[in-house]
């Protein structure tokens, strides 16, 4: 296997696909929304229970690639307990590892992202649950499309 | 088996690469085939030597790019048995084709009529027909799959329900790009014919894959395009039944198509012209013409064989590997597989193939409806073409197996 594959593949994005955390739908959600990617046919729910402006719980469900899946999985990990502004920046490192390929040193997890940088076709996978769960911030539910983001 | 399949590896200079390291192994051919010498050539040499604009010119290079452009009409019409050049439509591909019938014989459709069509519709000869319906208030019904992994084909039984007189058209793919079925295209014609209902054939698969006889299958309209059989992108063919055709208003309107125009109104040529508004794509028909030069070379009836053995080959070593869900006909099928793994996405396993050299295409197949009868959100299809070889069939199976080892499938 090359090693951009295996820097695509890593060992957190494997596991989040395999054992995926928070799936499913969140019973005492008051803000969802809905992310496609049509190209591909991945989807992906984001669920929140808002206290005030921040987010006290997050759940998702979908289906898609393991990018896409892991990604989501790992984002609701993150994004727990934070602000919607947090968020925001939370998803500004992200999508600057996943475009450049470099992260700093102090985000942890994200950084298993940085391969993604290799394969331009995947970036959309990986930020799909993150368009859906800032939507859902914003309090819009109408279906988030990759196709319409900047990635 | 005839000569010419002897070199046929050599005639495509593109298969000579290698991708990520690795001998390209092209498994595409369902997307786009690719280009042998000979149609690179006569597109090279149109440009280089005969390049002028078709029709009305006088001097020498238009009176030859004429000639080359209504040869290739008249090669076309040769390649699919029609009876007269003059039923071949020269479009940008099988979608615009669908599109113009939908439009133009769409237009005469109303309330109460019906619009059949299967539930294996690539969504170019599904999501025009939905706009027709929904312009001219027609129903849109559709002929059900058979079985959970659509191995059953069209249920024709359901067919004979379906095909009432309200039927006023009958669009069916000849060929399923998603499942490698291969419909009764003469039989599906023959009782759509019998209530008085027209036939629609999407034959973007199989036209490059075997011998086709438009007049022996019925049809009153045939679509295809010229990339998937080894000819250019951007030129298509709509084959129309003579005395269908020039009952059809026009779709596009403007020069080239017109008999006489004043400020007040024009009056529209006979076929095919009259579907042919504005300078066509002439370097793409000349190439298009290269290509069925190229196949007939090959034997149309061979390479139907040739691909329908390499398909056959990789659904017995693909139905061992642990996991799959193979899609489609069990037995015989098209130069096609399409399959699915409960743990692994397609398009992981498309990005993971590509490390090997092997381009795999993954996803819906522009088939979503289908996708979501069979529960599925996209399968990973491999579709052989001319050049492909049984030993490109075990670098595809030992790939499939890394990659399940990978995501501990095993």
């Amino acid at each position: 296997m090359s090693g951009d594959l295996s820097e695509l593949y890593q060992q957190v994005i494997l596991d989040h696909s395999k054992r995926p955390r928070n799936r499913g739908r969140l019973p005492t959600a008051n803000r969802v929304a809905h992310g496609e990617n049509p190209t591909c046919g991945d989807q992906c729910n984001v669920y929140l229970r808002l206290d005030g402006d921040r987010i006290a719980e997050i759940s998702f469900d979908g289906s898609g690639c393991a990018i896409s899946q892991a990604s989501a999985s790992l984002m609701t990990t993150l994004l727990k307990g934070h602000t919607a502004a947090e968020a925001q920046a939370m998803y500004e490192d992200f999508h600057r590892i996943v475009t450049t390929g470099v992260a700093p040193e102090e985000i942890s997890d994200l950084a298993a992202f940085a391969g993604v940088h290799a394969f331009p076709a995947r970036i959309k996978c990986a930020t799909l649950g993150w368009h859906a769960a800032l939507n859902a911030l914003k309090g819009d539910a109408a279906a988030t499309t990759t196709e319409s983001h900047t990635d | 088996m005839s000569p010419a399949w002897k070199n046929v590896r050599a005639d495509f200079p593109i298969l000579h690469q290698q991708v990520k390291g690795k001998p390209l192994v092209y498994l595409d051919n369902a997307a786009t085939a690719q280009k042998p010498r000979a149609v690179i050539d006569a597109l090279v040499r149109y440009y280089e030597q005969d390049n002028s604009n078709v029709h009305r010119g006088l001097h020498a290079l238009s009176m030859r790019a004429t000639d080359a452009y209504e040869g290739a009409r008249a090669r076309v019409a040769k390649f699919i048995r029609a009876a007269d050049a003059a039923e071949i439509i020269f479009t940008r591909g099988t979608t615009e084709s669908i599109n113009v019938v939908a439009r133009s014989f769409g237009s005469r459709l109303g309330p109460g009529d019906v619009i059949l069509a299967t539930e294996m519709e690539h969504h170019s000869n599904l999501v025009p027909w939905q706009q027709a319906a929904r312009a001219s208030g027609a129903t849109l019904q559709f002929v059900p799959v058979l079985g959970d992994n659509a191995e059953g084909g069209l249920d024709l039984a359901a067919l004979d329900r379906l095909l009432t007189p309200a039927v006023k058209v009958f669009a069916f793919t000849h060929l399923s790009n998603t499942l490698g079925t291969l419909n009764p295209a003469a039989e599906l014609c023959r009782r759509a014919r019998a209530v008085g209902a027209v036939t629609v054939i999407d034959a973007a698969q199989s036209i490059g894959h075997g011998p086709f006889d438009v007049q022996a299958i019925g049809a009153d309209f045939v679509a295809f395009s010229g990339h998937k059989m080894c000819g250019p992108t951007g030129i298509g063919v709509l084959y129309g039944h003579k005395a269908a055709l020039d009952t059809l208003p026009p779709d596009e309107t403007g020069g080239g198509m017109v008999t006489s125009v004043d400020y007040a109104g024009a009056r529209w040529k006979p076929a095919p012209e009259r579907f042919e508004a504005g300078t066509p794509h002439i370097a793409g028909a000349i190439g298009l013409a290269a290509a069925c030069d190229y196949l007939d070379g090959l034997d149309r009836a061979e390479i139907a064989r040739h691909d329908q053995g390499l398909a056959a080959l990789a659904y017995e070593k693909l139905a061992q590997l642990p996991g799959i869900r193979l899609l489609g006909p069990q037995g015989e099928r098209s130069g096609l597989v399409s399959f699915a793994f409960a743990e692994v996405h397609a398009h992981d396993i498309v990005t993971f193939a590509d490390e090997d050299g092997v381009a795999l295409r993954g996803g819906h197949h522009c088939n979503q409806p289908l996708m979501r009868k069979l529960g599925l959100t996209g399968t990973t299809r491999a579709s052989f073409y001319v050049y492909n070889t049984a030993e490109e069939i075990d670098v595809l199976v030992a790939s499939l197996r890394r990659i399940l080892k990978f995501f501990g499938v095993s």
